[in-house]
């Protein structure tokens, strides 16, 4: 069965090797992978799709918790959520069927977001199946390119996935974590002989 | 969330509080500020071999003569050294190495701590920052390839960051379940200024320290206690790791429950105790599988489930309630099927289980283990004749020590005189046996006890070394030389990679392969490295070799030529369950 897991990491280099790591090392399966900062400045999220019975989603969790940049993961799977995922994909026509295409969109709700004389790239953001009963009815046609982001989950209502205590940190402890180690993008930012 | 709160009788909580260091503020260079963190964590001896990167630390530590550095012969040694520092103590370990082959050399000591939950810290330099992912000389993504290996690590970009780095870095190896901590340090990094600033407190926010357990839980647990009939505690390292070896008999006794241990958890409970019915496991005696296969009630306490000391999983007692009390949640449910999960310290949860318990006994169930042991006794007894075994030799060399004021450290390798060790030497107290449990690391022998003897000047050690094993790392000899540390080395001459061939001869039908080795000449060895060399051949030499062996200020070697084709028992063969554990060859199908 497929298990949605959400997971508040510290936005520290290494966070994502340490995640894949633990999962490759202890041979559990992940369906898919989403990163992304949050409004909290520090904090990125996880969205990870599962494949396991119960017991291994439990050592999944306890594992995750068990890195020391993972300050908490939930189990979104039997929750309300919207899960959602975006998908691209290029599909293969010309001006003759590309009407037959778009409809087919229309009825998915995706959109068509480029077009040139022998393709068009349409955009899905919707559930799994949706996106997979989408890919179906293109098949045909021929999808040239294919690109899913994997899920992203979050919880409906007012509650939130949310860690406890933010106030512990000193101040000086605060700016540690906060700034260390993180290399802005692009030249390394450190010079030396 | 994390606090600075730690289980008391925890090294290094002076580090977290009380008055700041006496360099708080000054401006240093990065080594000037590792060694001040070191000095002010009181993490002074550090067991390390130089390289290009880390000159410019090994160059500021003239100036920082509070800090011990020991020169080892190889980085492996040095975490080994680190690591039995750690475990003779119970206080943090320090390795360091340098880049590249350097950092390389300790993968296997690091691993070694992380499976048996050991407080050392590695540290190792790296090229400096600008050439870090240009494949420049010496240059190996220590971090990366460390990182499964550790319990946390660090690449540290900035001198200013270095004490923050460390003080968590030090807070995460010892507090919760212990374990290594890497710091990964660029040349440059030594060499810029900043502020020494030790931080006031350390806040971690995705690592928590379970103390006590929830009392619901507690309640629960204790009422199927309370219900068994046969019950059983399999107690692990993490009693001799949180020292609760009172707690546990406490709570033993209270609740009248016969003890196991695991091979790491030797010592948790002494075993001249009427409640200590000794090892499990693969090499445990007949009497204790068989009341862990038994049971109606298993209680795990500070273990992991591992497959050594449980046979296969599946087949594990399956009717039995299971209790297990881990700080490591990630333990629980992993291996075996738990009703009844606890989160805790065994330090704390222990207390809070005697006070659920009723106080009971099982006379019954106690006699049939005692019932079980005297009948299976022939296969735990060490044998008489006239050829010298590893047996003989262990047993002597723990009763020479029996009376000592401060316990005889036991070191060992890993295979058979390992196994010998842990059956015959009567390890009754915490941190008196180290050993390599998770990792089965041959080549331990020799540097862990070179860092137990560092960690404790006044005990006498003794290591059982396998003559394979010896031959994997013996150049730290020269360490223990230049140290004066009188480290006994007792080499368990049977000219083969004994436990291997023990299982060729069992499961591969007498299909030696590999396994037979043409030895140097030890005694020749000793005197290479100038240290006192002893040979013995009979049994009739032993304890005048050891009595010489003690009597001698120095470190010695000591070959014993046992015999070569003796078999470890009982034995659970590999795949099998407990319950199915063999006591001679003719039971091996
Ligand atoms: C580094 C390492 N390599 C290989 C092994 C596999 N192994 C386990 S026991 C053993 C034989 C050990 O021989 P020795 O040190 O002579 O001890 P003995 O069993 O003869 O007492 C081997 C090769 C190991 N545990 N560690
Ligand atoms: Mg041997």
């Amino acid at each position: 069965m497929l298990h949605t897991v959400v997971a508040l990491v510290e936005d520290r280099p290494g966070v994502l090797n340490r995640v894949a790591s633990l999962f490759r090392r202890r041979g559990f399966n992940i369906e898919s992978l989403a990163v992304g900062t949050t409004h909290e400045d520090g904090i990125s999220r996880m969205t990870i799709i599962v494949d396991g019975h119960e017991g291994i989603v439990d050592q999944v969790e306890k594992q995750l918790m068990k890195l020391v940049d993972v300050i908490k993961v939930e189990d979104l799977t039997q929750t309300e959520a919207v899960n959602r995922e975006l998908a691209l994909i290029k599909v293969r026509c010309t001006a003759a069927n590309r009407r037959e295409v778009l409809e087919i969109a229309t009825v998915f709700r995706a959109q068509a977001v480029d077009l040139s004389p022998e393709s068009v790239i349409l955009q899905a953001v919707a559930q799994r199946d949706r996106v997979n009963g989408l890919l179906d009815n293109l098949r045909p046609y021929g999808v040239m390119e294919l690109m899913r982001t994997g899920r992203v989950s979050m919880r409906r209502g007012t509650e939130v996935t949310a860690y406890g205590d933010q106030n512990g940190e000193s101040e000086e402890m605060h700016r540690f974590h906060h700034e260390s180690g993180r290399l802005p993008e692009g030249e390394l930012p450190y010079v030396s002989d | 969330m994390t606090t600075t709160q730690r289980p008391p009788a925890r090294s290094h909580q002076h580090a977290h509080e009380g008055a700041p260091p006496e360099a708080q503020g000054r401006v240093l260079s990065g080594a000037d500020i590792l060694l001040e963190c070191l000095k002010h964590a009181r993490a002074t001896t550090v067991f390390g071999y130089p390289g290009g990167v880390v000159l410019p630390l090994y160059d500021r530590l003239p100036a920082h003569p509070e800090v011990r550095h020991i020169l080892v012969r190889h980085e492996q040694g040095g975490g080994h050294a680190a690591d039995a520092y750690a475990r003779a103590t119970g206080e943090l370990g320090v390795a360091l190495a340098t880049s590249g082959p350097g950092a390389t050399n300790l993968v296997t000591a690091v691993q070694n701590a992380m499976m048996d939950s050991v407080p050392v810290l590695f540290l190792t330099g790296n090229v400096a920052r600008n050439l870090i992912g240009r494949d420049g000389f010496q240059e190996a993504d220590a971090t990366g390839i460390l990182m499964p290996a550790v319990k946390h690590n660090y690449l540290v970009m900035r001198a200013q960051d270095l004490a923050p780095t460390f003080a968590e870095a030090i807070y995460l190896a010892t507090t919760g379940r212990p374990g290594p901590v890497h710091i990964d340090i660029p040349k440059d990094v030594f060499l810029e200024e900043a502020e020494f600033r030790w931080p006031e407190r350390v806040h971690v926010r995705g690592y928590q320290v379970p103390g006590a357990a929830d009392e619901d839980e507690i309640r629960a647990a204790a009422e199927a206690i309370d219900a068994a009939e046969r019950p059983i505690i399999l107690a692990g390292h993490g009693i001799v790791i949180s020292r609760a070896s009172e707690e546990l008999q406490a709570f033993a006794e209270r609740a009248g429950i016969p003890v196991l241990t695991t091979l790491l958890g030797l010592g948790g409970l002494d075993q001249r105790h009427a409640l200590s019915y000794g090892m499990m496991g693969m090499h445990g005696s007949y009497h204790a599988n068989m009341a862990a296969s038994n049971a109606d009630v298993i209680i795990g306490l500070g273990m992991r489930m591992d497959d050594r000391a449980l046979g296969r999983f599946a087949d594990l007692n399956p009717d039995a309630t299971v209790i297990h009390v881990d700080i490591d949640p990630a333990e629980h449910n992993k291996n075996i099927h738990t009703a009844f999960p606890i989160v805790g310290d065994v330090k704390e949860t222990l207390p809070q289980l005697t006070a659920a318990v009723r106080r009971a006994s099982h006379p019954e169930w106690v006699r049939w283990i005692d019932d079980l042991a005297r009948a299976h006794a022939a296969s735990l007894s060490v044998p008489e004749g006239p050829e010298l075994t590893v047996q003989f030799v262990v047993q002597q060399i723990a009763r020479a020590h029996a009376d000592d004021d401060e316990d005889a450290i036991i070191v060992t390798g890993v295979g058979q005189h390992q196994m010998w060790a842990a059956q015959h030497m009567n390890i009754s107290r915490p941190r008196q046996l180290i050993t390599s449990g998770g990792l089965g690391t041959m080549g331990f022998e020799v540097p862990a006890a070179l860092g137990a003897q560092v960690a404790r000047p006044g005990a006498s050690v003794w290591s059982i070394c396998g003559d394979g094993g010896f031959q994997m790392t013996f150049q730290e000899i020269a360490t223990m030389v230049d140290e004066q540390t009188p480290v006994k080395l007792a080499i368990m001459n049977n000219g083969y990679l004994g436990m291997v061939r023990q299982w060729q001869e069992l499961f591969y039908k007498d299909n030696y392969v590999a396994v037979s080795m043409s030895q140097p000449d030890f005694i020749k060895i000793a005197e290479a490295y100038g240290i006192k060399g002893i040979r013995v051949d009979e049994p009739g030499q032993v304890d005048e070799a050891i009595r010489e062996a003690d009597a001698h200020p120095g470190p010695v070697l000591l070959d014993f030529r046992v015999t070569a084709d003796d078999n470890v028992w009982p034995m659970v063969p590999a795949g099998a369950a407990l319950s199915e554990t063999v006591e001679s060859a003719d039971e091996v199908a």
